[in-house]
């Protein structure tokens, strides 16, 4: 039997509800969303945020880290957090295709899917319609 | 042009500022002043991380940062002039004496530190270091974005904007 969130695999973190909501979504379509924890910078100072991830990742044992912005305090933590922690790997940029992609690549190492999950997030970002040109 | 906003909050560069303050104000560069970044090579990796490559980054410890604020005053571009504690900036103002106005924007709980708002906790000397501030003349204000409404020193101290 395995112990509650034995099967977690990252920490989700930013800013307001971004990370509660994005597992949500993850939870809804896949019925994975228990791969993750999540953490918000909400009205934490940096060395809170520092500190609350930490505790997370120890916690778990975790190697991945998703944040939605690179400005913004979770990702300065996470950066803080790879300073010591080398196998850390970090994406930044977070949107819902990347965590889909995510859950289902269990097979690969943590770097290698979190890697495979931000190429697949970059490729999500598609504009159509409006006039030609954009303006 | 010049230095449009004049900010104290300890999480220095972050979304708020980069985001938040930096699209709206079309902030093109930001001089994050605070003596241990100034030293240090690796936060100062860290921190330019974190804005978009059209944004300079200026790194300089107190005594730098007044020597050089008339210069990024006569700046054309648009710029945002940051510390991470009270005590930075008023040693700032007290070295040039040329900061009219300055934003509490993240002043973090910390032991010793007093709820005043949400984002706004302050120790007893970091209370009485704001209001000699503002006895110099200089406009104290609380407002973490953009689009919220800036909240006044004596509100702020009062608790009033918590209401």
């Amino acid at each position: 039997m395995s112990e509650p969130g034995a099967d977690v695999r990252a920490l989700v973190a930013g800013h307001g509800d971004f990370a509660t909501g994005m597992v949500s979504a993850v939870g809804q379509i896949t019925g994975l969303g228990d791969a993750f924890v999540t953490l918000s910078n909400r009205d934490m100072s940096a060395a809170d945020v520092e500190r609350a991830m930490r505790e997370q990742v120890d916690a778990r044992r975790l190697d991945v880290i998703f944040t939605d912005l690179p400005a913004g305090s979770c990702t300065m933590a996470a950066r803080r957090l790879q300073r010591e922690r080398p196998q850390v790997v970090l994406v930044t940029g977070t949107n819902l295709a990347t965590l889909l992609d995510f859950v289902f690549h269990t097979d690969l190492p943590p770097a290698e899917a979190a890697q495979h999950a931000a190429d697949k997030g970059r490729a999500a970002l598609i504009v159509t319609g409006g006039p030609p040109g954009g303006h | 042009m010049a230095i449009e906003l004049f900010r104290i909050d300890d999480r220095l560069i972050h979304g708020q500022v980069v985001v938040g303050w930096g699209q709206p104000l079309d902030l093109a560069f930001i001089v994050l002043v605070d003596d241990e970044v100034a030293n240090s090579e690796w936060e100062q990796e860290l921190y330019r991380m974190g804005v978009p490559p059209e944004m300079d980054v200026y790194f300089h410890t107190v005594e730098e940062a007044a020597e050089k604020l008339a210069e990024y005053q006569r700046d054309e571009r648009r710029g945002a002039l940051l510390t991470g504690e009270i005590e930075t900036m008023t040693r700032l103002i007290d070295l040039t004496r040329s900061i009219a106005r300055v934003n509490l924007g993240g002043i973090h709980h910390r032991t010793g530190r007093t709820q005043r708002l949400r984002y706004v906790f302050l120790a007893p000397d970091e209370e009485q270091a704001l209001r000699a501030m503002a006895a110099r003349g200089v406009d104290v204000s609380a407002q973490d974005v953009p689009a919220a409404r800036p909240l006044a020193l004596n509100e702020v101290l009062s608790g009033e904007g918590n209401r």
